[in-house]
């Protein structure tokens, strides 16, 4: 009788989950066409990174890193580490796994760039957007990733569509973030010199403010990518296909060793994206 | 003569305190019956960073603005191009009222009419030298090889031919000013704004652009507001000065005017700061006589090149440069007339000032008692420049 004052009174309750279990059957049945062609859409965009990525020979694929390396980092000592790095990536047996690794995470790179770009701009110049969107974004950054997860899956059925769709939702964040950081941190004496000088809205924007915050901008875009590897695991779990998988079949069967490799190599190829694009940053800010 | 460039009439810039309550009716109210700032923001919630301030500058001078820190300079040269929109009042730049104008109407007059100088620069890292300097003929539209040719003049006007390629970090201070004044003359603008444009720099380079300053002015004719908290500054540059005190308008005057007769003792404590020391040597101040002539030239043209520059006398030179004298109007028109030879009529013995680098100080005397402006002449008696008392005037005013 008293436990009234202790525990917490059942019959005051707000059934929150039905409310949104019903939600996310309405969309499912009265927007089922709409996921759908999402769905066709995403695929269709997936399918054709991983084909273009499995047309690239295997040797000519490491050459290309190899330059690519010498290009941004000007060493042939490291395009040379990391060649190696994807050869024994291969000699794994993981070379298409790779490829199909690849295809989700360079597909949700995209997406949360096309996304990320104009609503981090669009946030350093607007203070009411910039308070609508902050909470926003702590949310998706601390909300476990599972939990967006099932209604993705609910929406689009399991694969790589949903897979990309909650790495979005994870990787998109720090580029909102830092594009919007980088822009209001440009000296304000040079934006108005620039306004001084009859620049229009976009012109200050385009030949002054992005400029101007590009090093932090790439910083950004680099969080972007590493957060869109670090989810390769997860998104095996609701069915996308490549080494994530490997490495949960590995967990589920107790095999050591190929999880340790297979984990090896999303290192390998974090590693490598990582160094890639860091060095644009660090190009900048000299 | 004087043409008026710029008025600015009864000039109000307000701006909310955070008190939510802030009235500017209330606020421009009090102002008008001459309420100081701090009992308007204490009534009425406004912050009044400019109150009534009126002032006129004519073409090709440089007008120069003085106040203390917080004294609302700043606030009102970003009035001048509309950075801030006043709160009242009127700016007419050629008699046209920019205060009334559409988005579209003040880019173009910031892009062809104003430019400005910035107290830190405000260049851009990301651009070279010269790509800094031709932004404003960028955003115009100007095509690249156009705007780079004029971008390279105003370089070249500057002093920094061979920097056009570097960064902007890896220039001093001076420099990064210089790129700032060649930015803002590349706009080709009429009027020329610079917020404490040399605040930021150590004397000896502060010394050095002032007089570059002059030197672009003279040429180019612009005309310049010129901002500093700095009076010698001031009366080096400016033809006219305005002083502020919190907001307002106390006197503006020729810098001579102000010294002869100042409004208040405000402006006299102002004035009590000029030192001496900090102004010009005679290299700094001599200009190239408009009139002169070659001795073979006779007088004929003499009179004629005197007509045409509107003066009164010429300076006459023989062979490479070499200075030989004076001859006045009167005795020009005599020899004409053939009452006098030219060979009696010109005054050779005027005194000449040897060495460029002469404090200003030490010629006022002499040339408060010559006739003529003193001539200043280097080794050989070769004519480098003359020293008007208007000069001196304006550079030494102690
Ligand atoms: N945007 C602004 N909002 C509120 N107050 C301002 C703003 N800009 C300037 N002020 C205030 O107006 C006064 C005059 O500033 P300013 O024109 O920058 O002075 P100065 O250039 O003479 O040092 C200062 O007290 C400053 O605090
Ligand atoms: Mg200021």
């Amino acid at each position: 009788m008293n436990n009234g004052l202790l525990e917490f009174p059942t019959w005051i309750k707000l059934d929150l989950a039905t409310y949104i279990d019903d939600f996310v059957r309405y969309l499912n049945v009265n927007y089922g066409d709409f996921f759908y062609a999402l769905k066709a859409t995403l695929n269709g965009l997936i399918n054709l990174i991983y084909q273009s990525l499995n047309i690239i020979p295997w040797w000519l694929f490491i050459l290309i890193v190899i330059f690519v390396t010498k290009k941004l980092l000007g060493s042939y000592r490291k395009g040379f580490l990391y060649g190696a790095l994807l050869f024994c990536v291969g000699t794994f047996g993981y070379w298409d796994m790779m490829n199909e690794t690849l295809s989700i995470v360079i597909t949700s790179v995209i997406f949360s760039l096309l996304l990320g770009l104009p609503i981090g701009v669009g946030i350093s110049t607007s203070a009411g957007a910039n308070g609508f969107v902050r909470p926003v974004l702590d949310a998706m950054q601390t909300m476990p990733t599972f939990v967006y997860m099932i209604p993705a899956v609910m929406l689009l059925g399991p694969g790589k569509v949903p897979a990309v769709l909650a790495t979005v939702i994870y990787a998109v964040v720090p580029v909102i973030r830092l594009t919007s950081h980088g822009i209001q941190q440009v000296d304000k004496e040079v934006v108005e010199a620039a306004r001084a000088f009859g620049s229009s809205r976009w012109q200050i924007l385009a030949k002054v403010q992005i400029p101007q915050a590009l090093p932090t901008i790439m910083t950004g875009i680099n969080q972007t990518m590493m957060m869109a590897v670090a989810m390769v695991v997860t998104c095996a779990m609701i069915g996308a296909n490549g080494l994530g998988m490997e490495v949960l079949i590995a967990i589920n069967r107790t095999e050591s060793g190929r999880g340790i490799i297979a984990g090896i190599s999303i290192v390998i190829l974090a590693i490598i994206i990582d160094r890639l694009t860091q060095s644009f940053s660090a190009k900048g800010d000299k | 003569m004087a043409e008026t460039i710029l008025k600015v009439k009864n000039l109000y810039k307000l701006f909310k305190s955070n008190d939510i309550t802030a009235n500017e009716d209330v606020a421009l109210k009090l102002l008008q019956e001459g309420a100081d700032a701090a009992t308007v923001l204490d009534k009425s919630g406004m912050f009044a960073a400019v109150a009534d301030v009126s002032f006129e500058v004519q073409r090709g001078e440089i007008f120069a603005l003085i106040g203390l820190s917080g004294s609302g300079k700043s606030t009102i040269i970003r009035c001048l191009n509309m950075l801030h929109t006043p709160t009242r009042g009127q700016i007419l730049v050629e008699g046209s009222d920019i205060t009334k104008y559409n988005d579209e109407q003040l880019l173009e007059l910031r892009r062809t009419k104003i430019a400005m100088v910035f107290q830190n620069f405000g260049l851009m890292s990301h651009r070279d030298v010269l790509s800094n300097v031709c932004y404003g003929l960028e955003i115009r539209g100007m095509g690249k090889a156009e705007r780079e040719a004029k971008g390279m003049e105003m370089v070249a006007m500057v002093g920094l031919e061979g920097w056009e390629h570097k960064t902007i970090d890896s220039l001093s201070g001076g420099m990064k000013q210089r790129v700032g004044i060649a930015r803002a003359l590349a706009n080709d603008p009429d009027i020329l704004l610079m917020d404490e444009a040399f605040s930021a720099l150590d004397p000896l380079v502060r010394n050095d652009l002032q007089f570059e300053l002059l030197r672009i002015q003279e040429k180019m004719g612009k005309t310049i507001v010129f901002i500093t908290h700095d009076i010698n500054e001031a009366f080096k540059l400016g033809s006219h000065v305005g002083i502020l005190r919190e907001g307002r308008m106390v006197q503006v005057a020729t810098p001579e005017q102000m010294l002869s007769q100042p409004a208040n003792d405000y402006v006299r404590k102002f004035i009590d700061n000029v030192d001496p020391s900090k102004v010009f040597s005679v290299r700094n101040i001599m200009v190239t006589p408009s009139c002169m002539i070659k001795a073979t030239d006779g007088v004929n043209i003499a009179l004629q090149s005197m007509r045409n520059n509107g003066v009164s006398s010429a300076y006459i030179v023989g062979e490479q440069m070499h200075f030989i004298g004076i001859i006045t109007l009167e005795d020009a028109l005599a020899v004409r007339a053939g009452k006098k030879t030219f060979e009696e009529a010109v005054i050779k013995d005027l005194p000449l000032i040897t060495d460029m680098d002469t404090p200003v100080a030490d010629v006022v005397e002499l040339a408060a008692s010559a006739k003529f402006p003193l001539v200043v002449v280097s080794e050989g008696n070769v004519l480098r420049g003359i020293v008007s008392k208007a000069s001196i005037l304006s550079s030494f005013c102690n």
